[in-house]
């Protein structure tokens, strides 16, 4: 019988390849050629295979008869379905059957419980941003900021002294000229020098709204694009997010730094079903 | 060797009739193979990877060879898949196979699945195996995100603080259920851990079972077949699995792995390298999952930024796009071939597959799904698409959010009067007519073309 050209090429190239990685591994690797010498490698085994499945094997057609799943076996006695040896008896036990029924479920449901470990019941954590009265503003570095550090239009993140990094706490401090503020009321004393602090968790599910179009005086969320207007106090004005971020109130300690004066104006983060309810 | 397993076991006569097994010819049959075929290639490639992974999100100082990262506080976890993918000989490129392999794995599962729906593959009898492939396609989605989340670099970081967010988003169970399954309020320490137990253990534990389970019952109910000379309700007709078939699938399985290490090693995917540790104060812009949770990132996108309040009770926003709309359209899904038997009344057992044209109205269903499915992946790149043809991303959703009701019905009803035609006309768009093409000769005769 004589021996396929074809196959014969794609064996001794898948060899060689393999033989190359060997060597390659040796030699100290390198991504790039270990893909394509695996690429070859393989791909010359399934290549040969392949020419010598469909070229090189005259396996005919056959027909093999079906039986229907929905038919009963042709010549059988009994019935698959008909009861089991035993079933009218056991369905007789009806009081014992429900007790079974109900030691299993009960069981079962004892079993789940520790599920429960599995986290903590969350309490009013999520009403808690870990700000307090009085807390310095600090940026990444951990040093305290003046209105002044803030250029007009200039972004910073901020978190409560000691706590950088702490992501319930993450807050954009934003500069703009005080004269265009339109915030809400009462909240006309929370911004100093045009220093606003929002909380930097979007909304809608809870990125990190980190970018500031400062002409417009917009934060957008990279993730969902939910845009929020800074003067207004941070209401969405447009994307998924459908409520403010929440505002830090601010004030200016003796040194001159800015501090906040308590919690955030609303829940940080993205809402759940009883987010209006307040702790 | 044959002789002793056989005096001892007694198999030959079932695996001979096992050998015997008749598959019919057609490529689509494949489909379902390369989805097998990618996950032991995923096996394969992710036990090596789980050789130097470390589930655990303790920080650490990065001292590695890649400069820009030298001195940074990571967790353990990213640091040592930039271990592996710097510093362990042929780890970077069997991360990048095993990426790119889950890639099409999940894709390969939902085209087979598109291949089943369209030829009415899912009829009685097959309805059992129907539930269990969308089980699987659950669970394969299950493992690509729980998958891409395990290096914990900035982009996936995100990824799971919008699954957290949307499982918060569940009326009176979601900050329990989001606390119990994060192990605290985001970013617990625990979550790294877990995704790893899910992603190795659990998620593959069960999509192993199912897929044996899959492949017995198409061993026992035999497979379906188009329509063709000899072929009827009652037979199957096809090669038997040894030898041709079973060289044909060891060459799909070679094949396919070949492709996945070409890819893996010439196209660069997930540099975590570039994305940067996960920092909870971060974003980065644009962010993109992969390609099989992109239409759920652009439902939540598109949504309006509604809040509802039922009675006091919050709805929020995330949830209808996030949990109440994918979880109807896989109930759908998973009851399509109950109510297809409810609206036709054709309740009988189908051998035979459909040809798309055969049933305009399933054809054009699965079309307008198909197409839903896709203007969502659009929305779930809006960003990238404003940028790259420079478009305001407000005009783009708000196209987005027009196109997702209009586009899918427009395709479904186009569809349907395709299908309809084509059934009335008998030709094949792609295929020659049958018979064979005649030339009249100058002498009054008539030849072949």
């Amino acid at each position: 019988m004589k021996t396929p050209g074809s196959i014969t090429a794609s064996f001794v190239v898948s060899m060689a390849a393999s033989v190359g990685l060997v060597a390659l591994y040796v030699l100290g690797g390198g991504p790039q050629l270990e893909g394509v010498l695996l690429g070859f490698a393989l791909g010359g085994l399934g290549l040969g295979l392949a020419i010598w499945a469909t070229s090189y094997m005259n396996v005919p057609e056959e027909v093999e008869e079906r039986q229907l799943m929905s038919e009963p076996k042709p010549g059988a006695e009994e019935d698959d379905t008909s009861p089991l040896p035993g079933m009218e008896d056991l369905s007789r036990r009806k009081v014992l059957l429900r007790l079974l029924a109900g030691a299993g479920g009960t069981l079962a449901g004892a079993l789940a419980i520790p599920a429960f470990s599995l986290g903590p019941n969350p309490g009013d954590d999520l009403f808690r941003s870990g700000w307090a009265a009085g807390d310095r503003l600090v940026n990444l570095e951990g040093r305290p900021v003046r209105p002044a550090d803030i250029p007009v239009e200039g972004i910073e993140t901020v978190f409560p002294e000691d706590k950088v990094g702490l992501s319930d706490a993450q807050t954009v401090l934003i500069r703009v000229d005080p004269d265009i503020l339109r915030l809400p009321e009462g909240r006309g004393d929370w911004a100093h020098e045009g220093c606003l602090a929002y909380s930097k968790i979007c909304t809608h599910v809870g990125c990190s709204v980190g970018l500031y179009r400062s002409a417009a005086q917009q934060l957008l969320c990279p993730c969902h694009q939910s845009t929020f207007d800074v003067l207004t106090g941070a209401t969405p004005i447009f994307g998924p997010a459908a409520r403010p971020l929440p505002q830090l109130p601010l004030d200016i300690d003796d040194e001159g730094y800015l501090i906040a004066t308590g919690e955030f104006s609303a829940p940080v983060g993205p809402a759940f079903w009883n987010v209006d309810r307040g702790s | 060797m044959i002789k002793w397993v056989e005096s001892r076991l007694r198999v030959g006569g079932w695996a001979r009739k096992g050998l015997n097994k008749i598959f019919p010819d057609h490529w689509s049959f494949l489909l379902g193979e390369i989805s097998l075929f990618t996950f032991i290639i995923l096996v394969a490639t992710g036990i090596f990877l789980t050789l130097f992974y470390r589930p655990d999100a303790t920080p650490v100082i990065y001292d590695g060879p890649y400069l820009p990262l030298k001195g940074q506080e990571v967790s353990a976890a990213y640091e040592s898949v930039m271990r592996l993918s710097f510093e362990v000989r042929a780890g970077l490129v069997m991360r990048q196979i095993h990426h790119w392999t889950a890639i099409v794995f999940v894709a390969a599962v939902v085209v087979h699945m598109l291949r089943v729906f369209f030829t009415g593959a899912f009829r009685r009898p097959r309805e059992p195996n129907w539930l269990i492939g969308v089980g699987l396609l659950i669970f394969a989605i299950g493992m690509g995100f729980t998958g891409y989340s395990l290096p914990d670099d900035l982009l996936s970081g995100n990824g799971l603080r919008i699954a957290y967010s949307v499982m918060l988003s569940i009326p009176f169970a979601g900050p329990y259920l989001a606390s119990l399954i994060f192990g605290g309020e985001f970013p617990a320490e625990a979550i790294i851990s877990r995704l790893f137990v899910m992603h190795i253990m659990l998620l593959p534990a069960l999509i192993i079972g199912l897929i044996s389970v899959h492949l017995a019952i198409l061993v026992r109910q035999k497979h379906a077949q188009f329509r063709g000379p000899g072929r009827s309700e009652r037979n199957v007709v096809g090669k038997p699995l040894w030898p041709s078939q079973t060289f044909k699938s060891l060459a799909l399985l070679f094949l396919t792995a070949s492709i996945m290490a070409f890819m893996g090693g010439l196209l660069q995917i997930n540099p975590v390298w570039n994305y940067g540790p996960f920092k909870p104060y971060i974003t980065s812009a644009p962010s993109q999952p992969d390609w099989y949770v992109g239409w759920l990132d652009g439902g939540l996108r598109l949504f309006p930024g509604w809040d509802l309040n039922v009675f006091g009770i919050t709805i929020a926003a995330p949830f209808i796009p996030g949990v109440l709309v994918p979880g109807l359209l896989f109930t759908v899904l998973a009851l399509w071939p109950f109510i297809e038997a409810r609206m036709t009344g054709d309740r009988a057992e189908h051998q035979l597959l459909d040809h798309p044209r055969d049933m305009p109205l399933r054809t054009a269903i699965g079309v307008a799904g198909i197409v839903f499915f896709t203007v969502l992946t659009l929305e779930g790149g809006g960003d990238v698409l404003s940028i790259t043809f420079n478009i305001p991303v407000e005009a783009i959703t708000n196209f987005f959010r027009a196109a997702l009701f209009v586009i899918p019905a427009a395709a479904g009803m186009l569809t349907y009067r395709i299908c309809t035609n084509l059934r009335g006309t008998e030709f094949h768009p792609f295929r020659r007519a049958p018979g064979v093409r005649l030339r009249r000769t100058p002498d009054g005769g008539f030849e072949e073309v």
